[in-house]
């Protein structure tokens, strides 16, 4: 079912490649990522822990060996004059088995009075800087460990988004988002699908032309019904026992971006320096499910996480990149041995990773990379090398800062 | 009584009228500059990119899109040329005055024929502009139609100040054919005289003048030059009247100064638009200097 409306979809795009005859003025526009790597590693992706966090959405290691990434399909344009809307769906592969997921889907105003934007559907929450980067755009071929811990790689959800551009000579944006809470890492759907808000400011300039920056402040809040952890498993323990929170979720975050250009002409060379910092607490209970009698204990955590990466454009094909992210977790609660059991306990260590990546865009359009990872999420420290390639085809992609 | 209101009428529509004044934002310097001879060199004109920026690989970062939340009218090459970041500039401007079909919003290219309509559109052959070649300003006959055009929308937008631009326009114009007669008068010794291009973006130029392309240094629209490729040209040039090797003031000049290095041929390094050099700086002087730096040395040398 899922897929025959992909397929439908594509070929839906089809006919009108061949009745739009010669232009590309395609309505609307259709681009492909195709995305597939090679992950060389010991670790099991199985096996994969955060200590101190409550693992789920995507968060977790690439398969070992030869595996596709997200294959992403993805429809946008003009409604009319007031609408702009966008689907892009990802097609991926969970335990052999295909998947269709909506990754986006999205109308967007174009036309409000003072600034306004108003943004339904489900899309990326303008929190934090990356978040709105899909997995393609990134730098790295995996999510900075504290968007992993804390929004299974990133916060997409259901729901609106309220932003304004102030009409100065800095830029200023404000925006809010009211969502459903149905998704990592609210779930659930509190208080009847609207268990979430999120708020965000972002400023930014030119120093010069040379160099331009931007800062963001975000506030994510969610009343969290039944958050569920799949990835600490226990396959020595005869019954799975699923560890879930309920309770209180607030976080808040700093992003910083910095990027030089000689003479602001990125196509040479350029440098992109990015640091982001989130807070969580959590107030609640974790439950481990199907245990029996139910074993509960109540919790208050607190979790802390933050990156710094810096990209350099060497020479025009050609680009280099370091990585450094670590996260820390300070959890308490009335039963230590259930904390233990759902992944809160922190174990003594502060999950880190270092990276360190090549790439090589042959044009705007292509790009395959190698990236080499020092991984000390968990007790079993590792090294990982992915070799990753990332092709997108139709429209052109929008060059976002 | 009365006059004491006409007097407030008159401040207000005095105080609103320079607060009216049009905030023009350009994609490129040669519109920047195109804009300011129309509204005057006092008005509130930006240009997105610079002549050392390529206009092709720009990002919508946080001062142009608070400058888009701003602007009455974007001026903007279209035919692709800003497909990168012009989409997503509009979009995140939250400006609903510049967007597609609004009265703010005008692409130069709607108002010129374009060579080179290819309709292609397979990347294999490169980052191709299948709806034509944008580089049309740097013939200067299609700055007299755009600027024809330009005067019309800003009247649209701004209809108390028709009889300005329609004066500045009319001077512009005589202005600008008059110095299109001269740049010919000049450049008719160009007439059959060929070059090594860098990237395929003279072509308008080249047909104005008269001038031949012999090779293109990049083997493919936005590719940069591999050693293979750029062996291949100068196999093709050897013994061949050239007279230089053209280059933009935002392009990489690698490849030419190795070809310079191998042939023995010059590096002509042209503004490409406003601002590309000290001395380029309105439409004018770009062409005076364009037409000088391709005559400047005097005839074609024999490539080695």
């Amino acid at each position: 079912m899922k897929f025959s409306i992909v397929c439908a979809l594509v070929l839906a795009g089809a006919s009108m490649c061949a009745f739009g005859g010669q232009l590309s003025n395609f309505n609307p526009d259709i681009s492909l990522v195709l995305d597939a790597r090679l992950a060389v590693m010991n670790n099991d992706s199985d096996d994969y822990e955060l200590p101190g966090f409550m693992l789920g959405g995507e968060a977790g290691l690439p398969n070992q060996g030869f595996s596709l990434g997200h294959s992403e399909l993805s429809f946008s344009s003009n409604i009319d004059d007031l609408y702009f809307g966008k689907l892009t769906i990802a097609i991926t592969e969970h335990d052999g088995e295909s998947a269709t997921e909506i990754e986006e889907a999205f109308i967007q105003t174009l036309a409000l009075e003072e600034g306004f934007t108003l943004t339904a559907g489900r899309f990326l929450s303008g929190i934090g800087y990356q978040n709105a980067q899909h997995a393609h755009a990134q730098s790295f071929s995996d999510a900075p460990l504290v968007y992993a811990a804390l929004f299974g790689n990133s916060l997409i959800e259901d729901g609106v988004q309220l932003s304004w551009l102030a009409p100065t000579e800095l830029y200023l944006q404000l925006g809010v988002e009211a969502l459903s809470g149905k998704r990592y890492p609210s779930a659930g759907g509190a208080n009847e699908g609207k268990g979430a808000f999120s708020g965000f400011a972002k400023t930014g300039g030119d120093f010069n032309v040379s160099h331009s920056w931007q800062l963001g402040l975000s506030y994510f809040t969610s009343d969290v019904v039944g958050r569920e952890s799949g990835a600490h498993s226990h396959a020595d323990e005869e019954m799975a026992e699923t560890p879930s929170f309920t309770g209180d979720s607030d976080v808040i975050g700093v992003d910083l971006v910095w990027k030089w250009a000689p003479q602001g002409n990125a196509t040479k060379q350029n440098l992109v320096i990015q640091s982001e910092v989130f807070r969580r607490k959590e107030n609640g209970l974790v439950s481990m499910v199907g245990s029996s009698p139910l074993e509960e204990s109540s919790v208050t955590s607190k979790q802390l996480g933050w990156y710094l990466q810096v990209v350099h454009q060497f020479k025009p094909q050609w680009k280099w990149g370091a990585r450094y992210g670590r996260l820390v977790s300070n959890n308490s609660g009335s039963n230590e041995e259930v904390l233990s059991e759902a992944g809160l306990d922190d174990e003594g260590i502060a999950p880190h990773r270092s990276s360190l990546m090549v790439q090589w865009n042959h044009s705007e359009f292509s790009q395959v990379r190698v990236q080499f990872n020092q991984d000390d999420s968990y007790e079993d420290k590792d090294s990982q090398i992915f070799l990753h390639y990332t092709m997108s085809m139709g429209a052109h992609s929008a060059h976002a800062y | 009584m009365k006059s004491i209101y006409l007097m407030v009428c008159l401040l207000l529509v005095g105080v609103s009228g320079q607060l009216q004044a049009l905030s023009i934002l350009a994609c490129e310097p040669e519109w920047k500059a195109l804009a300011l001879e129309l509204v005057g060199e006092d008005s509130s004109v930006y240009s997105a990119t610079t002549a050392f920026q390529d206009p092709h690989h720009i990002q919508a970062r946080p001062s142009l899109l608070s400058r888009a939340r701003r602007a009455d009218l974007l001026i903007c090459t279209g035919a692709e040329l800003e497909a990168g970041w012009l989409p997503l500039l509009m979009r995140k401007s939250a400006n609903k005055r510049i967007q597609v079909g609004a009265k703010g919003h005008f692409l130069a290219a709607q108002h010129v024929e374009l060579q080179d309509v290819s309709g292609a559109f397979d990347r294999q052959n490169g980052d191709v502009h299948g709806g034509g070649d944008p580089h049309f300003f740097l013939d200067p006959n299609y700055i007299v139609v755009i600027a024809k055009a330009l005067m019309e929308r800003l009247i649209l937008l701004d209809p108390v100040n028709e009889g300005e631009y329609i004066a500045r326009h009319n001077e512009f114009s005589i202005r600008l054919s008059s110095a299109i007669k001269r740049w010919e008068v000049e450049g008719a010794s160009l007439k059959g005289a060929s070059f090594v291009v860098h990237h395929n973006n003279w072509q308008y130029l080249t047909r104005w003048l008269g001038i031949k392309t012999l090779a293109t240094l990049e083997p493919k629209p936005g590719l940069p030059s591999t050693s293979r490729h750029l062996s291949k040209v100068l196999q093709s040039i050897k013994g061949e009247a050239v007279w230089g090797v053209l280059l933009g003031s935002y392009q990489d000049d690698k490849a030419a100064s190795w070809l310079r290095d191998k042939a023995g041929l010059r590096v002509v390094k042209l503004p490409y638009t406003v601002g590309g050099n000290a001395k380029a700086n309105d439409l004018f002087a770009l062409f005076d200097q364009t037409i000088a730096l391709l005559k400047g040395y005097s005839g074609a040398k024999n490539a080695r």
